[in-house]
């Protein structure tokens, strides 16, 4: 477990080294026209791989180790034992409260290409043997957006775990409100924070994990919540846009800003673990969170 | 109650002549000391907060402060709040619930400030524990909207036992404008998008989300700000008598009713062939 920690510690101190000159130029040569899928183009660090590579490492960035987006499924199967998920509410999607046009075929359209419903997966699950609550943002549904069917099972699940006395794990990633359900998306952070604060005041463990992007709404509301907060390397993490940013100070921004390295110097973030050391440090922290009658048997 | 178009009632807000916190807190209270700081980092006059009373019964009172001119406006930045707005209305609402005073939340602000600082300092994170404190907070809480209730940065301020709006105030997920640019792209299409947003009170009355709508003066507040002035304690004296009824139930009913008040909004349905 120390090692672990060190090990992050130490990775963050080493992710942190300027680029160097030869991959910034890089960027700058390459303009030919290239068959689609064949490469994978790193948003943070704007360098080039071979989309075989990219995949073979986790879907992360091998220069400069930003930790890519992944869909629901992938963080599932990379992250729980095997078979274990039991999903809840799986076929809940959302209305359109405000009549906003376009909205249903939209989503349609979404749920044919994803196959998801809408942009989460809850249910329960088991990581090396502990029972958990597990909650998956999928960016490719909408960004992630919070709307009422995400604000619902997100509220669902984390009130189930109070009720169960379980922790609750949840990946979160999202472009924050979903703009197309008005004032109702806004209520949803009310909503999921609310169901934290009932599973805080039962003694609960919840340990946030941000992907990229967790921004908006659900920074402001229950991703910032959690007892512990892991952050991925390099993912996005703010309030504000960028570019909302950039329109208000009317000057660029650094390439770091709203990173994952600086929410953690800024004191948002408990510690950036690497994906292939996620799984074993989510455990290693339930283990160390299991309540004592659990432990000794009964008290 | 007029019959305004959701353009219209952003022009009366929009109006210069717009009575603010600064006018309402002295046409309202008896007494009002406002205390300063968040006690981490420093204090933020975009949110202005401190010890009230309101006929003669101590509340807390916790609002955003709009300019009224430009050296005003510089001075509460607009009425675009700061963490530390954020933090020291959290640090008031946790001295009124040692004391066990109401309270009083008014709400008029664009948004949380989207700046270098405001991140750096957490904006997410403040308005994150706003949210989740005040829903449990151990007495009752009243939100008012005045004018603009702007996202996150008004709902930092609005988990509340009962939200009330003025008539010609609106409350949304996002600015007009920002909606404009973030699905149009297109900011100029701010009046578009606030006719399709659904953010007047009576919008919200029917999604559930604003539980009362006080009248303005005719034409809009400015024309009379003494006479809002008068509504909105009418307001506030019923709300705190229903509330105080509330809480004879005991603690656990009234903060179960704001759990359940949030609980309730979302608009899904679940497909008939679920197997769950």
């Amino acid at each position: 477990m120390l090692e672990d920690l060190f090990s992050v510690v130490k990775e963050r101190f080493n992710g942190e080294k300027p680029l160097d000159e030869k991959t910034e130029k890089t960027e700058k040569t390459k303009k030919t026209d290239i068959p689609k899928g064949l490469l994978f183009k790193c948003p943070r660090c704007r360098n080039v791989t071979f989309e075989e590579d990219f995949q073979k490492n986790g879907k992360v960035c091998p220069h400069c180790n930003y930790h890519s987006r992944l869909t629901a499924r992938e963080r599932l199967d990379i992250t729980v034992d095997k078979g274990s998920f039991e999903e809840f509410d799986k076929d809940m999607i959302s209305k359109n409260p405000i009549d906003f046009p376009g909205y249903e075929e939209k989503q349609q359209a979404l749920r044919e290409k994803t196959g998801l419903k809408d942009a989460v997966l809850t249910g329960t699950a088991l990581i090396r043997g502990e029972k958990i609550v597990i909650i998956v943002m999928d960016s490719n549904f909408m960004m992630a957006s919070m709307g009422s069917v995400v604000g619902e099972k997100i509220t669902r699940a984390i009130e189930y775990a109070t009720a169960n006395r379980l922790p609750v794990i949840a990946f979160t990633a999202s472009g924050g409100a979903r703009m197309q359900e008005g004032i109702v998306s806004l209520m949803q952070m009310a909503k999921t924070s609310g169901a934290v604060a009932r599973h805080n005041e039962a003694g609960l463990l919840y340990i946030a994990v941000m992907t990229d992007p967790t921004t908006g709404g659900v920074t402001a509301s229950f991703a910032s919540l959690g007892d512990i907060i892991i952050a991925e390397p390099k993912v996005l993490i703010g309030f504000a846009g960028r570019r909302v940013i950039e329109g208000t100070i009317r000057q660029k921004l650094p390439d770091d800003f709203q990173s994952a390295e600086f929410m953690l110097e800024n004191g948002f973030v408990d510690m950036i673990v690497e994906r292939k050391k996620m799984r074993r440090v989510i455990a290693h922290l339930l283990k160390l969170h299991k309540q004592p009658e659990e432990v000794t048997g009964n008290e | 109650m007029s019959e305004l178009t959701a353009c219209e009632r952003l022009d009366i807000i929009r109006h210069k002549g717009r009575p603010t916190a600064l006018d309402y807190i002295p046409m309202i209270f008896d007494e009002f000391f406002e205390m300063h700081g968040d006690r981490l980092f420093g204090d933020d006059n975009a949110i202005m907060g401190g010890v009230a009373s309101f006929r003669g019964t101590p509340c807390t009172v916790i609002a955003e402060v709009k300019g009224r001119n430009l050296a005003e406006n510089q001075k509460c930045n607009f009425g675009m709040p700061h963490p530390e707005g954020y933090r020291k209305a959290l640090r008031l609402a946790k001295q009124a619930e040692k004391f066990h005073r109401p309270v009083i939340c008014l709400v008029d602000t664009a948004g949380a400030f989207c700046g270098v600082d405001a991140e750096k300092r957490g904006q997410g994170e403040a308005i994150a524990r706003n949210i989740m404190e005040f829903m449990t907070l151990k007495t009752p809480v009243i939100s008012i909207i005045m004018g603009e209730g702007g996202s996150g940065g008004a709902l930092a301020l609005a988990v509340c036992d009962e939200l009330a709006m003025l008539e010609n105030s609106i409350y949304s997920v996002i600015s007009p404008r920002g909606f404009a640019s973030l699905l149009w792209k297109d900011s100029t299409k701010e009046r578009e998008a606030c006719n399709i947003m659904k953010i007047t009170a009576e919008d919200l009355t029917r999604l559930g989300v604003c539980d009362h709508i006080i009248p303005e003066a005719d034409g809009g507040a400015h024309n009379d700000p003494q006479l809002t002035a008068e509504y909105m304690a009418e307001y506030i004296a019923a709300a705190l008598e229903r509330n105080k009824r509330k809480l004879q139930k005991g603690l656990d009913e009234l903060i179960k009713g704001r759990y359940n008040k949030f609980r309730d909004v979302g608009e899904f349905e679940e497909l008939p062939l679920s197997d769950k």
